[in-house]
């Protein structure tokens, strides 16, 4: 049995319907990432978990317990907030011993506690200090020592490291992993960042309308996209799409505009006719000098536009109709800034495999 | 560098100048005045005595001081000042606390006009509300014959409501609440909803997260309301002069006869003297009190 799970979970707010009808299910020591777009119902899912709103339909299980008679305060889910939310008027001990405090630990025990969370945040020495005398990622971290001390069941992080600057985001990111290994808490991640969300997670739920597109471990989740929404949000990707042409014993062909007929491999068993899809990666794509591609899919094009960002350059190369396919190459290779102008003809291949095959 | 400098001190002295002028003119004088006054003798007819007597000596003196400390009656009446001002500032804290926290806490739309029925009252004239007060505690209102009708029912005689030690506090409290939740309420207006989440999903129930979080940070808003309060009821004198009995002389009203009735300007001054001091010590305790509050905030050992 799952340690926590949500079983047909919605709710509505007026005529907009913000979770609909969301069934998950979490392991015990899992890191779970519920990514989407703002307005995608993360946060309200989030928010159902704690216990600050409760679904209109569905249920919320903990331990196989319906968590609906439950306030907030009573139940073993604790929240980093995405404000921090620090008592402004408590140094950052008195912040930490707060949870103690209202479960009527012994004076000795919340010392001990205390400074071993401050420890465990590597906050040691901070303790007099108050909220305003912190930086961001101090704050970031008394807000967690503070969630973790009274070793809550499940941990809720929403939207935990938007605030911080991209530098503190990624060293962030590593403490998290850490701190959650270390715990053996399990982290239920809210967040519209797709590269936090790879980075962290064990397993993503990527959400959109109110709704799961899927849910997945991070690299299928960037590999195999189950929908073109999927495919879009999560980094960056071609999105080819046209009428099925055939289907060649799991070697599917869609015919693109512009591109002519691309062929990928698919496993679905889809009828030619039927409309589809092929997501493909700007790196899974060799771009060459004009007639030098050799074998899979090919396509000529011109450069359009390009940018250069340090380790890759992104090329993007119109084709015939003048739409648009983006390709990136790295820049390590033979160290030389770039290999196209804008202008150049080029020449854009890819394997049967390196795609992949969205019905509808 | 210097010419800069001396351009910003001129327009520094130009937005200063006029409000610093007018507490020169309006407020340190006048001060300076009546402590003068308090060192002089009173004069025959009033006012004072002229600052040279006839023979030639200068005629200042510590007596009116001594009258107010020898004579216990006047601090009996400064005293019973001083308590009717903290049980008003207390009665007040009480009323405007849930007052504010609703208004605080209602949407928007509704706020701007439950503050304005707040401050609606401030429309009609002081002493019109203050008599209006003679006629609701009236002997022949509603609210003394209900009062004395449910005494009457359980054996006891009935009361006066009005010229009543009662009836000056009712009033006192009724004109100086608008004082109090004013100042609360955009303490309380400003306060951060997610550290209440954050409180109650660290595991405080609601009576937990008022008294840890919510009334904490409102202190700022208590305090500026309680001085709001505390100083202009220690010093009114309308109140018990038009609700009051007897007994209900306060230094305000001492004051008032003082200058007005016996023309007794020097003992007049002390007891304003007097006044003055003690609003302001009683406004740097409660300062001290709040910074020991603060620094202490929060730490385990709180």
């Amino acid at each position: 049995m799952a340690l926590l799970e949500i079983q047909g979970v919605t709710r509505r707010f007026g005529d907009f319907t913000a979770v609909d009808d969301v069934s998950l299910s979490i392991e015990a020591g899992e890191f779970f990432t519920l990514l989407g777009p703002s307005g995608c119902g993360k946060t309200t899912l989030l928010r159902m978990i704690a216990g600050f709103d409760l679904p209109d339909g569905g249920r919320i299980l903990l331990r196989g317990e319906d968590l609906a008679s439950q306030p907030p305060e009573a139940r073993p889910v604790r929240t980093v907030f995405q404000s921090y939310a620090l008592f402004p008027h408590m140094t950052v001990e008195g912040n930490i011993a707060f949870p103690l405090r209202m479960a009527k630990a012994s004076q000795d025990e919340i010392r001990s506690k205390v400074a071993g969370a401050l420890d465990d945040v590597r906050l040691g020495g901070f303790g007099r200090r108050f909220p305003h005398e912190l930086s961001g990622g101090q704050k970031q971290r008394v807000a967690i020592a503070r969630a973790l001390v009274t070793q809550p069941t499940v941990l809720l992080l929403d939207e935990p490291l938007a605030a911080l600057d991209a530098k503190l985001r990624e060293d962030m990111q590593i403490e998290l992993i850490d701190m959650q290994k270390q715990a053996g808490i399990t982290f239920v991640y809210v967040t519209h960042d797709q590269t936090e969300a790879l980075a962290l997670s064990h397993r993503i739920a990527v959400m959109n309308k109110g709704k799961v597109e899927q849910m997945d471990e991070p690299s299928r989740i960037y590999g195999f996209p189950k929908t073109r929404f999927v495919a879009d949000f999560i980094g960056h990707c071609n999105l080819f799409s046209g009428p099925v042409t055939a289907n060649n014993e799991g070697i599917v062909a869609v015919d693109v505009p512009g591109l002519g007929s691309v062929s990928v491999r698919a496993d679905t068993d889809v009828r030619p006719g039927a409309p589809g899809t092929i997501a493909l990666r700007p790196e899974k794509i060799r771009i060459e000098s004009a007639g030098t591609a050799t074998t899979g899919n090919r396509c000529r094009g011109k450069v359009a536009e390009l940018l250069y960002m340090g380790d890759v350059t992104v090329y993007k190369v119109a084709t015939a109709d003048g739409s648009r396919v983006e390709a990136l190459l790295a820049n390590s290779q033979s160290g030389r800034a770039k290999f196209f102008e804008v202008g150049d003809d080029v020449e854009m291949g890819w394997a049967v495999d390196a795609g992949h095959f969205i019905a509808a | 560098m210097t010419s800069s400098r001396t351009a910003g001190s001129r327009g520094k002295w130009l937005v200063s100048g006029p409000p610093l002028l007018y507490l020169i003119i309006f407020f340190a004088i006048p001060t300076l005045i009546m402590l003068a006054a308090s060192f002089r003798t009173p004069g025959e007819f009033g006012g004072l005595a002229p600052l040279v007597d006839e023979t030639g000596k200068l005629d200042v003196n510590l007596e009116s001081y001594a009258r107010f400390f020898t004579e216990p009656v006047y601090f009996e009446v400064f005293l019973k000042s001083v308590v009717y001002a903290l049980v008003t500032t207390f009665c007040c804290l009480l009323l405007a606390y849930p007052l504010a926290t609703l208004i605080a806490r209602s949407a928007q739309r509704y706020r701007d006009l439950l503050l304005l029925l707040v401050i609606l009252p401030f429309w009609s004239n002081f002493l019109i509300r203050v008599y209006a007060w003679m006629i609701i505690l009236g002997p022949n209102a509603a609210l003394a014959k209900g009062v004395n009708g449910v005494l009457g029912l359980v054996g006891i005689a009935p009361v006066p409501l009005l010229f009543s030690s009662f009836a000056v506090l009712v009033c006192l409290v009724y004109v100086h609440l608008p004082f109090m939740v004013l100042p609360l309420y955009a303490n309380l207006e400003k306060h951060d909803q997610a550290l209440l989440d954050a409180a109650q999903d660290l595991g405080a129930n609601a009576w937990q997260r008022f008294w840890r979080i919510t009334f904490p940070l409102s202190l700022p808003g208590v305090y500026a309301g309680a001085a709001l309060v505390f100083i202009p009821a220690l010093g009114i004198f309308a109140i018990p002069d038009i609700l009051g009995g007897p007994n209900d002389t306060l230094i305000g009203n001492l004051i008032k006869q003082q200058f007005l009735e016996t023309r007794d300007w020097p003992f007049g001054s002390v007891l304003s003297i007097v006044l003055t001091l003690a609003a302001l010590a009683l406004a740097g305790i409660a300062a001290w009190v709040a910074k020991r509050h603060a620094d202490a905030g929060g730490t385990i050992d709180a």
